[in-house]
């Protein structure tokens, strides 16, 4: 498998950010990396890209080590929050200069995302605007052509029109040269659809590693009069409920046996899937 | 076309592609959307584009051409008529007639009803 992380622990002095993570990311694939604030999820891309060093564990990157390995490190690429150039750089220099270390770099493409949107290329990076550096960023991405693409929470700062024409480049994108993805996200209900696996990570630890459609498929809730409700769960694997007056809703986990007259059933998705495990984690 | 939360979105791409089949938007050996075109459309995995589509194509609605798309198979409208006749009578008849008892409502009344609904149709 192209991306095998082993056991990767992290400790920042007596806190534990990831606690004996194993994952496996697959060839060409969108991946959802998926956590709360303070989950790992930025300590996880982190490491993968040779940022930070685990403090324990392995990753093998198409079978090499990363590990002071360039050449496996180059393969990668991850879009975060920090920006790796001088603040007096233009943006134009900044993508000359990112074609020197990613030699298969598409500028013309990253220029002409940048006019896509209205990103002024001569413009000094420390003066873009929080949208215009996280879009400055999320086009450098889209235009370094590694086999593995990682975006930290991409879009933070972004108005709904630029996230939507984000998510679309993206996919274009995607369509024409696959490669493997992760979005690290807390905004899941935006990028539910888009991702093809989920990884649900949980203080420090991995939740839940499936397709995104599996994760859903045996969750359904179901409501109704508090009384039936109760019965009906009884002994069942209940992640979630509220209740509202005498009405109860209660997200369940499992096979569903044929419904009582009086309560009412639906499918959840994959945002209220993940509150309602989380939900049930704080609980434990 | 927005989706509906509670249901697949492979689902409702293939229904979307029938209805586009029976309403003649997609003719008969015409072309239908690529699958990145459904995926940047309506911002979705390429994957679940495919996996709506490929269920058309195991129904023999589409075929594909080598290097050039999907296309609607010749007969296609006329064997989603049926099978969505056969549907009609279990999602919308059996409901109806639920409802109807419920309201206690005969079967010629409902039948004038229907009758009535057929009218007020013709006439918009």
């Amino acid at each position: 498998m192209p991306i095998e992380i082993k056991n990767i622990t992290k400790d920042f002095g007596d806190t534990r950010a990831l606690d004996h993570v194993t994952l496996t990311l697959g060839d060409n694939q969108i991946y959802g990396l998926l956590g709360n604030n303070g989950a790992g999820k930025t300590t996880l891309l982190s490491i993968l890209t040779g940022r930070q060093c685990p403090t324990e564990g392995t990753i093998t990157m198409d079978g090499e080590p990363i590990e002071n390995n360039d050449a496996a490190l180059g393969k990668a690429f991850l879009v975060a929050e920090q920006n790796m150039f001088p603040d007096d750089m233009n943006v134009k220099r900044a993508f000359k200069a990112a074609a020197l270390f990613y030699p298969q770099f598409d500028r013309e493409y990253a220029d002409k995302l940048a006019e896509k949107f209205g990103l002024k290329t001569k413009k000094k990076i420390k003066s873009l605007s929080t949208g215009y550096a996280s879009i400055f960023r999320l086009i450098l991405g889209l235009s370094v052509n590694t086999p593995y693409l990682f975006f930290d929470e991409p879009v933070l700062g972004l108005d709904a029109q630029h996230r939507d024409m984000f998510y679309r480049i993206l996919l274009e994108k995607y369509a024409e040269c696959p490669c493997t993805v992760v979005i690290s996200t807390h905004l899941i209900a935006e990028a539910a659809n888009l991702i093809e696996h989920a990884v649900i990570i949980r203080n420090g630890k991995i939740l839940k590693d499936c397709p995104r459609e599996e994760l859903t498929a045996d969750a359904y809730s179901v409501s109704g009069p508090a009384g039936l409700v109760d019965k009906f769960i009884a002994g069942k694997h209940v992640l979630s409920f509220n209740i509202l007056g005498g009405l109860k809703t209660a997200c369940v986990q499992g096979p569903c046996d044929t419904l009582p007259e009086g309560l009412e059933l639906s499918a959840i998705n994959l945002q209220d899937y993940f509150i309602s495990l989380m939900e049930e984690e704080d609980r434990k | 076309m927005t989706f509906q939360e509670e249901r697949p979105i492979f689902l409702q791409i293939a229904e979307q592609l029938e209805e586009g089949i029976l309403s003649g938007a997609y003719p008969e050996e015409s072309q239908v959307p690529s699958i990145t075109e459904y995926s940047v459309t309506y911002k979705i995995n390429p994957a679940t584009a495919l996996k709506g589509i490929s269920l058309l194509v195991d129904a023999g609605l589409l075929f594909k051409k080598r290097g050039l798309g999907m296309f609607v198979a010749t007969g296609a409208k006329e064997k989603l008529k049926s099978q969505r006749r056969d549907l009609f009578y279990h999602n919308y008849i059996e409901k109806l007639v639920r409802e109807a008892r419920n309201l206690d409502l005969t079967a010629p009344e409902l039948t004038a009803m229907i009758e009535r609904g057929f009218q007020d149709a013709d006439r918009n």
